[in-house]
């Protein structure tokens, strides 16, 4: 058995029992066939490299400073990140959601985790917790408070759950006195919080 | 890639806290993909091992239910789990 402590971190405590039974899949499914050493290292470097926010990042500054590409987004929103060559796994059924200035929405996965991956890569713990799971949709002015977002009582807050096959992803507003920047200055004002809902750029 | 460009995806945060979870996670795209199942097929699965202890870490969970998926699909039985299982 291969030690796969090759990230340059210290590991000194022993294998926990869970990932004992994950190893234990791995060399039942490599026995299989179904699992190569070369397919997993390609997955974890795509999606620690790859596949991140800083890709949705691209799509809302070019919505930002093209309105048929917003509107092409807002319409279908795979077909819309296939323009910019984003897809993939999790990306299937993307539907991008405006904030107005009297629209806020946010982005939840009551059940698990679901989250558009091509766009934001995946997602943070605390949006895998049972905390946010649960309270984003009974309570969520006052889960983005505690997150650092207060919003206008004249905003509406609308929570969207992915937990079924379409995953959401929030086209935050473009800040004012940005007119100056080009596409790629917007696109670092992009944070991936903004793109979940629970902050503003 | 560049400092600046790096800093949205990263926040701080690591995409996986150790590599056993990246590699669970592989596994559980190889499985879907190779069988030709749907994500959803996997992530029922998720679903009810996060229900039945909702703050257990994610990736046990994960790793519980791509055990149940590859069981349900006739890959392994729960004896074969228990046997492959490193001595340590």
């Amino acid at each position: 058995m291969s030690e796969h402590d090759d990230d340059g971190h210290h590991h000194p405590q022993p294998p926990s029992p869970i990932e004992l039974r994950a190893r234990a899949l791995e060399d039942i499914l490599k026995g299989k066939g179904l699992v190569s050493e070369e397919f997993i290292d390609s997955v974890v470097g795509a999606y620690e490299n790859d596949i991140g926010p800083m890709n949705g990042a691209r799509v809302v500054a070019r919505a930002w400073v093209d309105p048929a590409y917003r509107a092409r987004l807002l319409a279908d929103a795979t077909a819309a990140i296939a323009e910019l060559g984003l897809g993939g796994p999790e990306g299937e059924h993307l539907v991008a959601v405006e904030n107005t200035p009297t629209v806020h929405n946010v982005v939840v996965c009551t059940l698990c985790s679901c989250y558009p991956w091509p766009v934001l890569g995946l997602p943070p713990n605390w949006y895998k917790s049972a905390p946010y799971r649960s309270r984003i949709v009974r309570e969520p002015r006052t889960v983005l408070r505690e997150m650092g977002l207060e919003l206008a009582e004249s905003v509406e807050v609308r929570v969207w759950d992915s937990s079924a096959e379409t995953r959401y992803m929030v086209l935050p507003e473009r800040p004012a006195g940005t007119e100056a920047l080009d596409e790629a200055e917007l696109a670092k004002l992009v944070t991936r919080d903004a793109m979940i809902g629970t902050a503003r750029p | 890639m560049a400092g600046d460009a790096a800093l949205p995806r990263r926040n701080g945060e690591l995409v996986f806290e150790a590599p056993w979870q990246g590699r669970a996670f592989a596994l559980a795209l190889a499985v879907v993909e190779r069988l030709g199942l749907d994500w959803s097929d996997f992530q029922r699965h998720l679903i009810r091992e996060i229900a039945a202890r909702p703050d257990a870490p994610y990736y046990d969970c994960w790793v519980e239910a791509l055990e149940a998926l590859v069981v349900e699909q006739g890959l392994a039985t729960p004896a074969d789990l228990v046997a492959a299982r490193p001595d340590v």
